[in-house]
């Protein structure tokens, strides 16, 4: 009964500052509930402040702050924090630090009220979508450590990495909103000064004052024509001197004859020109390339080891002082001292103390290594269980993760040989429109020559390509935001058109396929009594260890119990009795586990007063729709499963997965990346799906690479696109959407060629007025804006799931 | 020496005003981020109420 009473009372309890459930430990103060002391503590900070509003913004805003007593350390450093400060005059000095916890209005209202926390700090602001913060402190009284600790201690712990060691300030590039506010400031006045003209009336004052009129919209369209459109330019010259017709090169011309010939038209005093024309392509073109635009600033698609590395590391010297040394200054025999929830940055051998070891991030597995002092440890990663030291083998690039990072495909500029619908389309386009110019100036030539020259620069004037220009960046635009949407992020547009051409998809194993939170646990041995069970449940209660969490979490209540004696050998296990009965948990070795010798799987072995019992394995276990993704992918793709692990999980695969799958195993980061290359020889447009570090010169190297992310907010290596494991079932419908969207642009090709030929029937027979090249050209771009947001969206729908 | 000029002259003045100040803007870095503000704005208030609610509970105790 009572239990009942208090499993139902648990799921209502959640705690007051990060929403967890509070398990068995419940604290309470002033009638709130906290899952742990760091929650309650940070709570007492903002009380204490008069800063609780933060917990009226949003429901459970928090989140625990972890223990990072000493990491900060490297802060003390006078060499790092100059490198980190954005500026710094001894007096006053501001940084940015990258906040991953920042997702609410509570975050925003906090931070910046920081100022209250502590008085030296002047100032400080968030930038919501990038999770940052931007803090100016008075640095006579206060220091950068302080500032951070200060963070760190109400759960709002900064990411600071090499990366941010390394590059310094990022200057915004915002040359296109200055072009795009160049270009709508002369289309709103020109419009504005030719309105007269369109109505011809020949009214006395708007005779006089016309050449008044076209000067000046002349005047407006030189900043348009020679900085808002100089990109349009640069690129038709690249084109051109690399024999490539791409879309700017008609563009290119069209700017420049509508130029020419409005300006002959004003000064030989021939008509008004065709600046509102000139100016509103010029002004459409770049809210097309504005809305691509489109960036996830809080994701980043370019990083590398550098933005997972930590920037210092403890040294131990020879006198065994402890100092601060900056990753790249770590020699070949250093002693380090890695501290809990450390990484290490470099391979070397264990010397002190046990380390389970988390390598997650590189390999994607989820369960920690155990590692014995003399063990080699590689580059990568995390320590989870106290402190441990180690002596240095290889220097940070050379080691067995980061020297990945020296192979051609991180150097090379990736200048892409990818050629895009527009790109095709323009070359047959610019051909067919300079034909016709040319058959139409010939033909005029002997009929009327007087206006041979007007039919000729009419035809390209007309024929100018707005609409065809902005048929792909108003279609991948938005099917961009939409997949943004679902937890899809790609780097570009130009990712959805690539997409589309994918034949071959490969993915990664370990992280990739199975999850890296949840682990398949089961139980092989002789069952246990009931009296058994509740003693086993409660030793491993008590233990920390990473893996009798995971079971411990595994168990679905648990009569809670004090125990009469509990003896814990680190690294080992738990020996524990209770009611005459004596129960080992823990390694092989301790457990003297002498029927199995599998030593290889992860597994806590169980025995009850001398008598082996059996094991708990530990497994990744698959992800749930696998096996449906692999069947509707079957038909269209040919699929391989890369894995850096051994041949174990071979049988269990073939048998679950369609028979077309080719696997390869005890791949190495620098293979998958061959294996690759040569798909690619063959002709292949590879799709690779990864997650962890060792996938990056894999993701790199194929023509589209997906990152998988439980959290995307944390890490993932360069990619072109994000990919919330959530929609890891959906991966087949993103292909195919993307072919959809494929099929979107060649339908507004041809709903803008229409336009085109109209616009062409005035031309050729020279009757273009400035008027209805000021009408068409705006007419077919809306129509297929209109057009390719409407089937986008439909297209968007079949996502709803 | 026409109105006219004078007019064209001013409106077109106005418009460069315009034009300079969202230049402006945009180089202060205030197109940067266009979701923050949008949240900040209505932080006000609330710590306005916040204040008062803590001076009416401080003379409650006293």
């Amino acid at each position: 009964m009572y239990q009942a009473f208090r499993v139902n009372n648990m799921s209502n309890l959640v705690c007051y500052h990060c929403g967890n459930s509070c398990d068995d430990n419940l604290i309470t103060k002033d009638k709130k509930t906290f899952c742990c002391n760091g929650c309650k503590t940070v709570y007492e900070i903002f009380s204490e402040n008069d800063l609780t509003c933060y917990y009226d913004l949003d429901q459970n805003p928090g989140a625990i702050p972890e223990d990072i007593l000493g990491k900060y350390d490297f802060l003390d450093n006078q060499n790092i924090t100059d490198k980190l400060l954005e500026f710094n005059d001894n007096n006053k000095q501001v940084v940015s630090l990258f906040i991953p916890h920042i997702h609410c209005s509570s975050c925003i209202w906090v931070l910046e009220n920081l100022h209250k926390l502590q008085e030296n700090i002047v100032a400080s602001q968030v930038n919501f979508p990038k999770k940052t913060i931007r803090i100016t402190y008075n640095a006579a009284q206060t220091s950068l450590k302080e500032v951070v600790l200060l963070l760190s201690a109400i759960g709002y712990e900064p990411y600071i990495s090499l990366e941010d060691y390394e590059v310094g300030k990022k200057s915004i590039d915002r040359t296109l909103l200055y072009q795009l506010a160049v270009a709508g400031f002369a289309f709103g006045n020109v419009m504005f000064l030719s309105f007269p003209e369109y109505f011809e009336v020949n009214e006395f004052w708007l005779e006089q004052y016309k050449h008044v009129f076209r000067w000046l919209m002349l005047f407006f369209s030189i900043p348009v024509v020679f900085y808002a459109a100089k990109d349009y330019f640069i690129s038709a010259y690249k084109g051109v001197t690399s024999k490539i017709l791409n879309i700017d090169v008609p563009i290119a011309l069209g700017v420049v004859v509508l130029f020419v010939r409005s300006v002959t038209d004003v000064i030989l005093d021939l008509g008004s020109g065709f600046f509102d024309s000139l100016t509103g392509l010029v002004f459409f073109l770049l809210i097309g390339k504005f809305f691509q635009q489109k960036t996830y600033s809080f994701l980043s698609f370019e990083r590398d080891f550098k933005s997972y590395f930590p920037i210092a590391v403890t040294k131990i010297n020879v006198d065994l002082s402890e100092e601060n040394t900056q990753i790249y200054e770590i020699k070949k025999g250093d002693r380090l001292l890695i501290r809990n929830q450390e990484l290490i940055p470099v391979d070397g051998i264990l010397i002190k103390g046990n380390a389970t070891i988390d390598y997650s991030f590189v390999t994607g597995e989820s369960i920690a290594v155990e590692k014995k002092s003399g063990d080699k440890v590689f580059a990568g990663g995390k320590q989870l269980n106290g402190i441990i030291e180690m002596e240095v083998v290889k220097s940070v690039s050379q080691s067995y993760l980061t020297q990945l990072w020296s192979n051609d495909v991180f150097n090379k500029e990736s200048t892409s040989k990818f050629k895009s619908l527009t790109d095709t389309i323009s070359k047959r386009f610019t051909i067919f429109v300079l034909s016709i110019a040319t058959i139409a100036t010939i033909f005029w030539l002997f009929i009327d020559p007087s206006i041979a020259l007007h039919v000729f620069t009419a035809v390209l004037i007309i024929a100018c390509p707005c609409a065809i220009a902005l048929a792909a960046p108003f279609t991948l635009g938005n099917l961009l935001r939409i997949l943004g949407k679902k937890k899809f992020y790609l780097k570009n547009a130009s990712i959805i058109e690539k997409m589309a051409k994918i034949d071959t998809v490969i993915f990664d194993k370990t992280g990739t396929l199975t999850s890296t939170q949840k682990s398949e646990i089961c139980y092989v041995g002789k069952p246990f009594s009931e009296e058994e069970k509740h003693l086993l449940q409660n030793v491993i209660r008590i233990s920390n260890h990473p893996l009798s969490r995971m079971l411990y979490n595994s168990f679905d209540d648990v009569n809670q119990q004090q125990l009469e004696s509990v003896k814990e050998i680190i690294g080992k296990g738990i020996e524990a009795t209770h009611n005459m009965l004596t129960i080992r948990v823990g390694s092989f070795s301790f457990v003297d586990a002498d029927m199995d010798k599998n030593q290889f799987e992860t597994a806590i072995h169980v025995r009850f007063n001398g008598e082996y019992y059996g094991k708990y394995v530990f497994k990744n276990s698959y992800r749930k729709h696998m096996e449906q993704l692999f069947q509707t992918l079957e038909h269209s793709f040919s699929l391989s499963i890369l894995s850096g692990d051994n041949e174990g999980e071979k049988v269990f695969l073939e048998k679950k997965l369609p028979k077309k799958v080719q696997f390869l195993f005890n791949q190495k980061p620098e293979d998958k990346l061959t294996y690759i290359q040569s798909l690619q020889e063959k002709g292949n447009k590879v799709l690779m799906i990864g997650d962890g570090l060792n996938d990056a010169g894999a993701l790199m190297q194929s023509d589209v690479g997906i990152s998988l992310s439980e959290n995307i907010n944390v890490f993932s290596p360069a990619c072109d696109a994000i990919l919330d494991a959530s929609n890891f079932k959906n991966i087949k419908t993103y292909l195919t959407l993307s072919k959809q969207a494929t099929k979107i642009i060649k339908y507004s090709f041809a709903l803008s060629l229409c336009y085109n030929i109209i616009g062409l029937y005035f031309a050729v027979t020279g009757q273009l007025e400035p008027v209805i090249a000021a009408i068409l050209m705006p007419l077919s771009s809306i129509t297929i804006v209109v057009f390719t947001t409407v089937m986008t969206n439909i297209l968007g729908r079949k996502l709803k799931d | 020496m026409s109105v006219i000029y004078l007019l064209l002259a001013l409106s077109i003045l106005v418009a460069i005003i315009f034009f300079i100040a969202f230049i402006y803007s945009v180089k202060r870095g205030q197109y940067d981020d266009s979701y923050t503000p949008s949240v900040r704005m209505l932080f006000d208030d609330e710590l306005v109420n916040d204040k008062k609610n803590n001076l009416k509970t401080d003379t409650n105790t006293i």
